[in-house]
């Protein structure tokens, strides 16, 4: 499986053309529709050139019964994000439909029909909402002249609101409804015809929506992957092997299969090494009438294990080899400058090595899948944040074709890239071919927290180094951590240029030398992606170390920041790295630039916004902290009040972000909001530790995280106004948080923190 | 396997189980009621609260054969999709939820912490909150629409509807 090209290679570059489905186009989203209008979307990606080179989504998005039902497919996966509501209310603003009587359907995970839907990297918006937008304005057009010919007037007079047209100088007004019929027949427009709404008269884009899972939500009627049913559907709860690469040597299931209620036990065959990004781990599967009895027949089990070489790998012993590992000189993947010079020439050189742990996803909803194999065919209903990869990978795997697996997207109950790895689906698909039974697989939180992808840890050492003028001439960065690719091949040992560019090599500092280092560290787990992925220890390292650079130089960390970035002006790294090493999260620099000017902006913003430099009580601080990431900029300033006993309190978290047009202020906020609490929780809580290959952490109550007690209080979150490319939110707020709270924790009590989680006493 | 009679918003079930399943399998994988999550599965992030006799309990450490005569009550239970319970109604106000995957159990924990406090405080409210994880970050928002439920529920005035909404 492929590791996402939203932040190491290139996403897919597309370009929109929109198409009247035919009846046979919308028999396809089955029974939704029985005449009117449909409107498809095709995606086309690109060469270098901008030449078409594949059709990739020509599908319907969009239909208008005659009785004026608006029915708008949601393609991507909802996690929390918002991301069904988002993108369909932009459909409906460039189209004045009436939002209350829209329906939203979830598509199934088809790349043929859909383009891409590997939710991931936070880039559904800055990829979608210019096809979106033309969809509805295509709709709209078609419309129009449908009424303007029916009231023999030109379609300038004419106007769509509430979804009805109206003819602007009489008044007279017609239901989309009674429209559609006739513009079904009209030829779709040609692009450059399609007029986009002028932003000042937008409804809904740039406004707050309520999600529209809402209501199910609170009434306890919405369906995750965990309610996912199939008639005769049986429960299959796994014993996997401890360690990473181990496989079973043998297993006795007697006390298993006396369990009331337990079917059947069937091993599962591992990959061993390679664990791969994509198949299910060695162990022994119990299907059950229950859940209940599933877990109890798997407690029963008794497994020899073949453990493998991870079976003495402790992750204490490895943090303290990188830590030596990154005293030394490593590979070079950045250089401007002479650092060497630059440390020799210095009056003050600051030195530390920043440590944070492992980190498991833990979503609430641990993975589960429901499979359903039967006459060649494959139907699985998932909380699958990458349908398509899945897809590829079930039918790959079962040996059928790939339009003989059909995968059902429900809601997932948190996902943050645990869910984007197919493993879970895989189980359930090969038991239920196995067992001839639905089957749904079920992960308790002791599996989820043993066998996750892991967030890597990681090991760093920053030099700063400071003249006799306190001009800032050196910065060196030394990085060791497992890298992703580790998992799909193990002789990759140092991180990626796509790992790096998240928060590392991108350093937009101006300093006159920069040397980015990197050092050896194996993977001995299945390491993965995690909200905002190598963002969260890059940022922690660099925003803290900034802050003592700041101090060093008797400058206030905000003025340091603003000074630093220098000139508004474009930032490019290539240069200094080697060409086509800075990936920039999928997208060209040209089209997607660093901007000093709207970094220093939301740090002007956020500094107002939080009264930087306010005078608080003693035992109270202010930390600062920017930071870039997935193109969106953002700037965040904490306040903690450390209490007797090392009690931490936030009461309040100030966020500026610039991500370019806002398109749902509330779930923009909603995001900020959530996303500072996750930080709170890797800040402040969050590790998971190995010995002897396996994970410490069995539950919540080893692997904590954050609770409404110690949560910061307020987060208030400030959106810059601009009309920019729209560009992702769900990991942006997660970087800077951890470093903004380690400064204000120092600004309070006078202690620098770099080791996470975060421990005062130590 | 024994046959025992649950009684779940009001309906009685019988159901034929073994009597240490957690009352959050049975209510799940035997009666169909899935409104009610699954967390843990011992008593530590609150995604499985349900009431028994009114009282807030963790379903998933909570075996059938203690319930007996116990009313349980479930997400399901405190209002209909048409007539919201105030909790319910403020929380849509607030537009609390992100993945959704912990409100029910929010829910059924702050509808027992405004019966025995109708006027909570910040502190109480985190306070009686502590066992209920919310991965996604909802916290502010639940405070909010928790102070929001308390004064819905004093008005006293039937709770206003919210017509169920795009989508469904
Ligand atoms: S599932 Fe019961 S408390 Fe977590
Ligand atoms: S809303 Fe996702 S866990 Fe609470």
């Amino acid at each position: 499986m492929k590791i996402p090209a939203s932040f190491d290679g290139k996403t897919d570059a597309s370009s929109t053309e929109i198409f009247k489905a035919s009846r046979r186009d919308f028999l396809k989203i089955g029974g939704l529709f029985s005449g009117g209008l449909a409107l498809g979307v095709s995606l086309f990606s690109c060469n270098e050139k901008g030449e078409k080179t594949a059709t990739l989504a020509p599908n319907v998005y969009l239909t208008i019964s005659s009785a004026g039902d608006i029915t708008l497919i949601a393609h991507r996966s909802e996690m929390g994000q918002g991301i069904r509501t988002s993108l369909p209310l932009v459909i409906a603003d460039e189209l004045g439909a009436d939002w209350s009587k829209v329906k939203i359907v979830q598509a199934e995970g088809d790349e043929k029909k859909y383009g891409n839907q590997n939710t991931d990297g936070s880039f559904s918006i800055r990829m979608f909402y210019k096809p979106m937008r033309e969809a509805g304005a295509t709709a709209r057009l078609l419309l129009l002249q449908a009424a303007a010919n029916r009231w023999k007037v030109s379609v300038t007079e004419c106007d769509t609101q509430n979804s009805q047209v109206i003819h602007t100088t009489s008044g007279k007004k017609l239901d989309f409804g009674e429209l559609v019929e006739e513009a079904q027949k009209l030829p779709v427009p040609a692009a450059a015809n399609i007029k986009l709404k002028d932003p000042g008269r937008f409804t809904m884009i740039g406004k707050a929506t309520p999600i529209v899972d809402l209501h199910d939500i609170v009434s306890g009627q919405a369906v995750f992957g965990i309610d996912a049913f199939a008639e005769g559907m049986k429960i299959a709860v796994i014993k996997r092997c401890p360690v990473v690469g181990g496989s079973v040597k043998s297993f006795d299931d007697k006390k298993a299969l006396a369990v009331p209620g337990v079917l059947k036990v069937i091993p599962i065959k591992g990959p061993g090494l390679p664990a791969t990004l994509s198949k299910p781990l060695s162990g022994v599967a119990v299907i059950a009438e229950n859940t209940w009895a599933a877990i109890k027949g798997r407690d029963l089990l008794e497994v020899q294990w073949d453990l493998g070489p991870n079976a003495t790998y402790s992750s204490a012993e490895d943090i303290a080899r990188l830590t030596k590992e990154v005293a030394r000189a490593g590979t070079v993947r950045r250089n401007r400058g002479d650092f060497a010079a630059a440390k020799a020439g210095a009056k003050k050189v600051i030195e530390h090595t920043y440590i944070a742990p492992y980190l498991a996803h833990a979503t609430l909803e641990p993975p589960c899948a429901l499979a359903v194999v039967k006459d060649g065919r494959c139907e699985v209903w998932a909380c699958t944040q990458n349908p398509q990869g899945a897809r590829d990978i079930l039918a790959e795997t079962l040996g059928i074709p790939v339009d003989k697996v059909k995968i059902n997207i429900t809601l997932l109950g948190g996902a943050f890239g645990r869910k984007s790895k197919p493993d879970f689906m895989l189980e359930a698909a090969l038991l239920a071919k196995e067992s001839g039974l639905p089957v749904k697989v079920q992960w308790t939180r002791e599996d989820d927290l043993h066998h996750d992808y892991f967030h890597a840890l990681s090991v760093q050492r920053v030099v700063a180094t400071l003249d006799a003028q306190n001009k800032l001439t050196g910065w060196n960065h030394h990085i060791a951590y497992p890298s992703i690719s580790a998992t799909e091949d193990q002789s990759v040992v140092q991180p990626s240029d796509g790992e790096l560019g998240l928060g590392a090599t991108d350093f937009p500092y101006q300093v006159p030398a920069i040397r980015i280092e990197t050092h050896d560290a194996p993977a001995h787990l299945r390491i993965g992606w995690l909200r905002s992925v190598r963002n969260i220890p890059q940022a922690f390292a660099v925003a803290t170390m900034m802050d003592e650079v700041a101090e060093a130089r008797g400058v206030d960390p905000v003025a340091n920041a603003l000074e630093l970035l220098g000139e508004d002006r474009n930032l490019t790294f290539e240069q200094e790295m080697g060409k086509g090493k800075y990936p920039n999260y999928g997208e060209s620099i040209t089209d997607y630039p660093w901007e000093v000017a709207r970094m220093k902006a939301v740090i002007q913003r956020v500094a107002k916004e939080a009264g930087w430099g306010k005078k608080l009580p003693k035992g109270s601080g202010l930390g600062f902290a920017a930071h870039k990431s997935f193109l969106t900029y953002v700037a965040c300033i904490v306040e903690v009040r450390v209490e007797a006993g090392n009690k931490i309190v936030i009461p309040h978290v100030h966020y500026a972000v610039d991500c370019g047009t806002a398109v749902n202020t509330d779930r923009i906020r909603s995001q900020f909001e959530g996303g500072a609490q996750f930080s709170a929780s890797l800040a402040l809580k969050s590790a998971i530790t190995v010995k002897n290959g396996q994970v410490e952490q069995n539950n919540f109550d080893g692997y904590q995280l954050i609770r409404m007690p110690e949560s910061p209080k307020e987060i208030h979150v400030h959106i810059m106004e601009n009309q920019a490319k729209p560009t992702g939110i769900g990991e942006p707020p997660v970087p800077p948080f951890t470093p903004a709270l380690c400064n204000a924790i120092y600004a309070a009590t006078g202690k620098r923190i770099y080791t996470l989680p975060i421990d005062l006493k130590g | 396997m024994a046959l025992t009679k649950l009684t779940v918003n009001g309906k009685v079930y019988s159901v034929d189980v073994d009597p240490n399943m957690p009352l959050l399998w049975a209510i799940r994988d035997v009666i169909g009621l899935k409104g009610t999550k699954f967390g843990c599965g011992m008593a530590q992030c609150g995604a499985c609260t349900v009431h028994l006799n009114g009282t807030p309990v963790r379903s998933c450490s909570t075996p059938v054969s203690v319930v007996k005569t116990q009313k349980i009550t479930t997400i399901e239970g405190i209002g209909t999709p048409d007539h919201l319970h105030a909790v319910q109604q403020a929380w849509i106000e607030e537009q609390v939820p992100q993945c959704g995957y912990c409100q029910s159990g929010q829910i059924m924990s702050a509808v027992a912490l405004l019966k025995q406090k109708p006027n909570p405080s910040d502190e109480d409210i985190d306070t009686y909150m502590q066992g209920n994880i919310c991965r996604c970050g909802t916290y502010q928002r639940i405070r909010s629409a928790i102070h929001k439920a308390s004064g819905l529920l004093q008005e006293k005035k039937p709770v206003k509807t919210t017509p169920a909404p795009v989508g469904k």
